[in-house]
């Protein structure tokens, strides 16, 4: 296996980008990323892109050549990566195991998501779409409905207060102040979250990720390569998969997920780190639960306690370990298959040292994670500060 | 677009059915916080037609009252103009009904238009060129809806009914229109199809992209062919779906609280569609001065704008008479129903009469 390097990043501003369509977002975040790493089209070997539903969402299919030929990179192999909302996060995995094996050297990993083409019921049924279909949604259970479920079990089983989820999105939204690409620029104090409109109990409406238009892109290289680029690399230490049951109710319990847990095991020990040495992380905030349930599984705390440790500033921006520093899933933004690489990007920004007033002070090691549906399918990516 | 000979508005009134309904009392039916909502759209109460009220007896009373207010007779009117998106006819105008029933016929000539909320100022444009070129003396614009919701739609909770009418002549003015221009563009942002009984919307993309933008556009260009700024104006009226969306926009165009309070009525009667910025536009005459300035910009889904540079004249002072209600007046007479004498009224009960 060699080792692998990110080296050119680029992504669209997140939001509703009514005049942009799908093939303009890869685009415009594929060309930001090729240029950023100052590698030419003929270079690359391979395309991957991570994006969730464009059959749905935009009724079409075959998106990965669609938007390599709409840039021009027509010679270009180009697959697309689905897993949900870690469709972005799995693409990302592709491309690194395909120059870790040594089979491709200059790799292009993007990620788009167009969302708001299709009215927002629909929208949110599409999200839902990637629970258990037979099982779970033919009976009327929403995305929304289900991480309400993990959210009362948090509650139930070890305590975790609505002012403890509330706290997530106030931090969250406070980060993505500082990111001039984040969807909802804007801090919002607490009693918003806490008397915004009913969702699904006990999660309102700003406990839940807004629907985005988003595209994400990064080149990556083998490590031995990156002096012949002008891009500053950050390297990619491990990456690890992890899975679950499709349905919730399938699961042994659901105040953890267990393909976050097992990915990050086997991230943490690819990477012979462990979570104390993380600076910043990444994690899949698609609602304020999910970051709680994601910092424990992750083991940055201990299960149970991170509602706690939210509430007492251990996650916050240059604190124990600074989480979702770009505003995350819910302040960033979710153009679900874009995701995964908007948070590799926020790593790469952070080990570069190039994040402004967001940076987290001598960050060495970044973590990111991407989850598909509501735990079926998780991965895990460590990224490290680029030292000769 | 400036027309050669002086031309503006020379009488106007609205009307306004007197039947309320809260948000609340909408929510409660369909297991939303209907209080919550009434208050992120900024409404208190939308107006509701009773059973025999319908776009065309709402276009009637306001041409009637209108004509009394500056003692216009029928036959003076040479030219009717009914814009609504709730003509009760699909094929036959309403423009003819009206002018039949205010004594406007034959010699004359009518038409409806359409232009989602837009339609009732499309009238103010078609009537200016017809007056100024001298092809008739006076000629009515008359926007009116009597709007559709579908049952639980976000738009239940704001589509309401109310219209008022304006008399555009050259002679004896209250108001000169000094400028007016518009901006249209093909978007997609609400619509109902043929047969369709409630209108479809794009949700989220019926503001940046549609309301905000158009307004926004049309109305900078009117202040720049003008060569107007904002504090030029004394009063401002802009298009009011809900009372969130007018405050902001103004509030970016650079116009203050103050300015588009006398004519933001949607807070009380809800969205009367092509009778808001008509019926706006009247809240406000009402309470003007000679030389007096408004700046009113209507917009309609589909989508476009028309935007009005208005001075008020001398002549205010003379129409003013206690015989035709102000339009406060009007919204002042109000009687609250529930959400089952609400779907009665608004024909929702299936097998009902």
């Amino acid at each position: 296996m060699r080792d692998v390097a990110i080296i050119g990043i680029g992504e669209t501003q997140i939001g509703e980008l009514w005049d942009k369509s799908l093939r303009e977002l890869g685009i415009e975040a594929g060309l930001k990323a090729i240029r950023d790493a100052g590698v030419s089209g003929e270079e690359v070997d391979m395309l991957y892109v991570g994006n969730m539903s464009a059959g749905k969402l935009i009724n079409q299919e075959h998106v990965a050549p669609m938007i390599a030929d709409y840039a021009g990179l027509d010679d270009v192999p180009a697959v697309r990566i689905e897993s949900g909302g870690a469709s972005g996060g799995m693409a990302l995995a592709e491309g690194y195991i395909s120059v870790a094996s040594g089979l491709d050297d200059i790799v292009v990993v993007g990620g788009a998501e167009k969302m708001t083409d299709v009215n927002d019921e629909e929208a949110k049924k599409i999200l839902s779409s990637t629970a258990d279909q037979e099982w779970e949604t033919v009976c009327g259970a929403t995305f929304d409905s289900l991480h309400a479920m993990m959210a009362r079990y948090h509650m139930n089983k070890y305590g975790t207060t609505k002012e403890q989820l509330a706290e997530v999105i106030v931090k969250n939204h406070s980060n993505a102040s500082k990111n001039p690409n984040a969807q909802y620029p804007r801090e919002i104090p607490k009693n918003f979250v806490m008397n915004a409109p009913m969702v699904s109990d006990p999660l309102g409406m700003f406990d839940c990720a807004p629907l985005s238009d988003g595209g994400a892109a990064v080149v990556l290289c083998p490590a031995e390569y990156v002096d012949s680029y002008k891009g500053e690399p950050v390297k990619i230490l491990g990456a690890g998969h992890g899975a679950d049951h499709i349905a919730l109710h399938d699961r042994r319990e659901i105040g953890s997920m267990k393909a976050t847990r097992i990915a990050a095991e086997k991230a943490f020990e690819h990477s012979k780190i462990s979570p104390k040495d993380i600076d910043l992380a990444e994690v899949h905030d698609n609602y304020s639960i999910s970051e709680i349930v994601a910092i424990e599984d992750l083991g940055f705390f201990k299960k149970g306690e991170g509602g706690q440790a939210t509430e007492d500033g251990r996650t916050a921006l240059n604190s124990e370990v600074s989480i979702n520093t770009s505003g995350g899933l819910k302040a960033k933004g979710q153009p679900v298959g874009a995701v995964g690489i908007n948070q590799a990007i926020e790593a790469t920004i952070q080990l570069r040292g190039d994040a402004g007033d967001r940076q987290v002070e001598d960050a060495r090691y970044g973590l990111t994670h991407n989850v598909g549906g509501t735990g079926a399918s998780a991965v895990v990516h460590i990224f490290e500060r680029w030292s000769e | 677009m400036k027309t050669e000979e002086k031309v503006g508005i020379k009488s106007y009134a609205g009307y306004v059915p007197r039947y309320r309904i809260k948000p609340k009392e909408i929510g409660e039916v369909w297991g939303k916080d209907g209080e919550n909502m009434g208050k992120g759209l900024r409404i208190n109460s939308k107006s509701v037609p009773s059973p025999d009220e319908d776009v065309i007896t709402i276009a009637t009373q306001a041409a009637r009252w209108a004509m009394e207010r500056a003692r216009i007779k029928g036959i003076d009117i040479g030219a009717i103009y009914v814009g609504s998106e709730s003509h009760p006819y699909a094929v036959k105008p309403t423009a003819t009904i009206v002018g039949a029933a205010i004594g406007a016929t034959p010699l004359m000539t009518a038409a409806d238009y359409e232009f989602a909320c837009k339609a009732g100022t499309a009238g103010f444009q078609t009537c200016m060129g017809l007056v100024s070129s001298g092809m008739i003396k006076n000629g009515m614009a008359i926007g009116a809806d009597t709007s559709q919701g579908a049952p639980g739609d976000a738009l239940e909770y704001s589509a309401a009914a109310g219209g008022a009418a304006y008399i555009i002549g050259t002679e004896d003015i209250l108001a000169e229109i000094k400028h007016t221009c518009s901006f249209t563009t093909d978007t997609p942002d609400f619509w109902r199809r043929e047969g369709q009984k409630y209108p479809s919307h794009g949700g989220r993309f019926t503001g940046k992209p549609a309301y905000f933008k158009h307004i926004t556009e049309c109305t900078n260009n009117l202040m720049e062919e003008s060569e107007t700024v904002p504090d030029d104006y004394d009063y401002a009226v802009f298009h009011q779906p809900n009372g969130k969306f007018p405050a902001k926009v103004a509030k970016k165009l650079g116009f203050s609280k103050e300015q588009i309070d006398p004519g933001l009525l949607v807070t009380r009667i809800g969205n009367t569609y092509s009778g808001a910025v008509p019926l706006g536009l009247a809240a406000t005459l009402d309470q003007t001065e000679p030389g007096d300035r408004i700046l009113v910009t209507a917009y309609g889904s589909g989508a476009g704008c028309d935007s009005f540079d208005i001075e008020v004249t001398e002549n205010i002072k003379k129409i003013k008479n206690d015989e035709v209600p102000t339009i406060q007046e009007v919204i002042s007479d109000e009687e609250f129903i529930p959400y089952s004498i609400y779907a009665k009224f608004r024909r929702k009960i299936e097998g009902g009469h």
